[in-house]
């Protein structure tokens, strides 16, 4: 699966889309690989704030229940409540439908410490 | 014969040399010299086994045992009957173990009485959900709070003055580390939960922990609680088998039901090793502390049992597990499922009523006696504290002289002024000795 070229990564796997001043939060499609099934994502709660590499969500899976970090500063002002009842969503489709929350930026120039698609290949290739 | 010490005598020197101490007594300095020469362990010096048998049987003797003695003693731990079947089957090969297995696929089981186990305690509280066990009640209960915590997010409770002082004591524990502020909700005239206190307290609440029956014995109404708590957490704890008669506290809308499991068929066992019971609702159950079996299908289609739900605990995902509890109590879970098994839905509800009447009985008898009264007008299951004008210690003494184990002396747990004694009648109890019991009462 492509990285998109627009979003930003982290080491830890997250992605980041800037959509405004509003930024939406995954986990990458290598992550998702390396957990295996998703069953359970336990959401972040609207109006929390959060600091960049934050604990933001847990996604369950069925070898390990893994911390997912904020990729980026901000109050959380959306979660993705479809992964309640399908969190199958990281597996199926991690860059898009399995979202996990949108985020209203707080520094968008925290963007700038994060891997570009071609360095979180690199990373990841590396491993 | 190896040495059990690992440690070498040099090894020893450095780790004294390091805290500053010459001699491994000094490490015991702090206990007064008078406690230390009551208890001089007995000097052992190496013996046959029949010689340790016959030492170890007369130290025995210095125990007052329920076979020698008739017993009123509950307050948490009862003197129910255990079948004989009870212990021949736990010392089957397959199952004798007091620990969790880990490998699923050698110990169907094991896996197979959790599972039941499990689905009876559900069946029991009304609940959707129960772990394959705990502790004992009071570490379920404090489990059950800072469960409540996590899931709430808040930090103050409101605890019934009328659970057990032992739970009181470990939740107080547990709230010191996790920060928890602790109300005590006191008791009206008729020893069950002052209501209008819980009305008050509501703001910002993270939960309402009451046990039914109560450590009086008193049978708690449980009806509008979890409406006038609303969001916060009702957690009951519950004699299990009182719920052979009583209304689960499910049923009222209870968030976590706890208990403790040692009336199910386990013996007294010098108050522990106990059971501890806990279960909650379906939504909850990835926030529920300790271990799970679970029901599953293989790739042939074929019913298998697995440990459920594993990744949230300590082994695998270590500081941030769901509780640093993930073990269960096994063997004492082992008994009551048997115990369950073998008494059925049926047996136990006349189980239950026998106990209610037969203590109803007693306290029908000590209640008119000069110098006796009941202590609180409500309803009560298989326990009821009878006020003395006599000092229990008294009373405790005399009827231990004719057989008796008459009862718990409250007065050291602060809960009640003045003289009271705690009595819990079981079905073991006959009415000869009952009548006997209150013939004691007469004469001191």
């Amino acid at each position: 699966m492509p990285y998109p070229k627009e979003y930003r990564y982290t080491k830890e796997h997250e992605w980041v889309k800037l959509e405004g001043n509003r930024a939406r939060v995954g986990i990458t499609d290598h992550a998702q690989h390396e957990l295996g099934d998703v069953v359970y994502v336990e959401l972040p709660k609207v109006g929390k704030k959060v600091k960049q590499m934050e604990e933001l969500a847990t996604v369950e899976s069925v070898k390990a229940v893994s911390p997912i970090y904020a990729p980026i500063s901000g109050e959380i002002i959306e979660a993705n409540h479809e992964l309640a009842s399908k969190p199958e969503l990281i597996n199926q489709s991690p860059h898009e439908q399995g979202w996990i929350a949108l985020i209203a930026v707080a520094d968008a120039k925290e963007l700038d410490t994060l891997l570009t698609a071609e360095q979180y290949e690199q990373h990841i290739g590396s491993h | 014969m190896f040495e059990f010490i690992p440690n070498t005598p040099e090894d020893q020197r450095k780790m004294l040399a390091e805290i500053g101490l010459k001699d491994v007594q000094e490490l015991f300095d702090d206990i007064p010299k008078e406690i230390l020469n009551k208890f001089k362990p007995t000097s052992l010096e190496p013996l046959s086994e029949f010689e340790a048998k016959q030492l170890l049987s007369t130290l025995a003797q210095d125990n007052a045992n329920t076979d020698d003695y008739v017993s009123f003693l509950g307050g948490g731990i009862y003197d129910h009957y255990v079948p004989s079947s009870i212990p021949h089957l736990i010392s089957r090969g397959e199952f004798l173990t007091c620990y969790t297995p880990y490998q699923a696929e050698l110990s169907q089981g094991t896996l197979t009485w959790m599972f039941e186990f499990q689905t009876m305690i559900c069946e029991l509280t009304g609940m959707e959900v129960a772990n394959s066990s705990m502790y004992d009640g009071g570490s379920a209960l404090a489990e059950a709070m800072l469960m409540a915590k996590n899931i709430t997010e808040r930090k103050k409770f409101l605890v019934a003055r009328s659970i057990n002082p032992h739970y009181w004591d470990c939740l107080k524990t547990y709230a010191w580390g996790a920060g928890l502020e602790l109300i005590d909700v006191p008791f009206t005239e008729d020893g069950r939960l002052d209501r209008a206190f819980v009305q008050k307290e509501v703001a910002s609440l993270a939960g309402l922990i009451v046990q039914s029956p109560n450590f009086f014995g008193v049978i708690e109404d449980l009806t509008g609680l979890k409406d006038a708590i609303k969001e916060a957490f009702l957690m009951v704890s519950a004699n299990p088998i009182s719920l052979g008669i009583l209304a689960p506290p499910g049923v009222f809308g209870a968030d976590i039901v706890v208990g403790e499991g040692q009336p199910l068929g386990n013996f007294q066992n010098f108050g522990g090793p106990l059971l501890g019971l806990f279960a909650t609702r379906m939504s909850y159950v990835r926030r529920m502390p300790g271990r799970m079996a679970g029901r599953t299908v293989d790739m042939d289609g074929k019913t298998g049992y697995v440990m459920a739900l594993q990744t949230r605990e300590q082994h695998i995902r270590r500081e941030k597990a769901t509780s640093n509890i993930c073990t269960n109590q096994a063997l004492m879970a082992l008994v009551a499922t048997i115990y369950l098994a073998m008494l059925g839905p049926h047996g136990l509800r006349r189980l239950a009523e026998i106990n209610l009447q037969k203590a109803h009985y007693l306290a029908e008898r000590i209640s008119p006696l000069p110098g006796f009264t009941l202590r609180f007008s409500g309803p009560f299951f298989n326990e009821f504290v009878v006020q003395s004008r006599k000092k229990p210690a008294r009373i405790l003494k005399a009827l231990r002289e004719d057989g008796f184990l008459g009862g718990i002396d409250l007065a050291p747990y602060g809960v009640l002024d003045g003289n009271n004694l705690l009595i819990a009648v079981t079905e073991k109890r006959t009415r000869d000795e009952m009548d006997r019991f209150v013939k004691v009462l007469k004469r001191t």
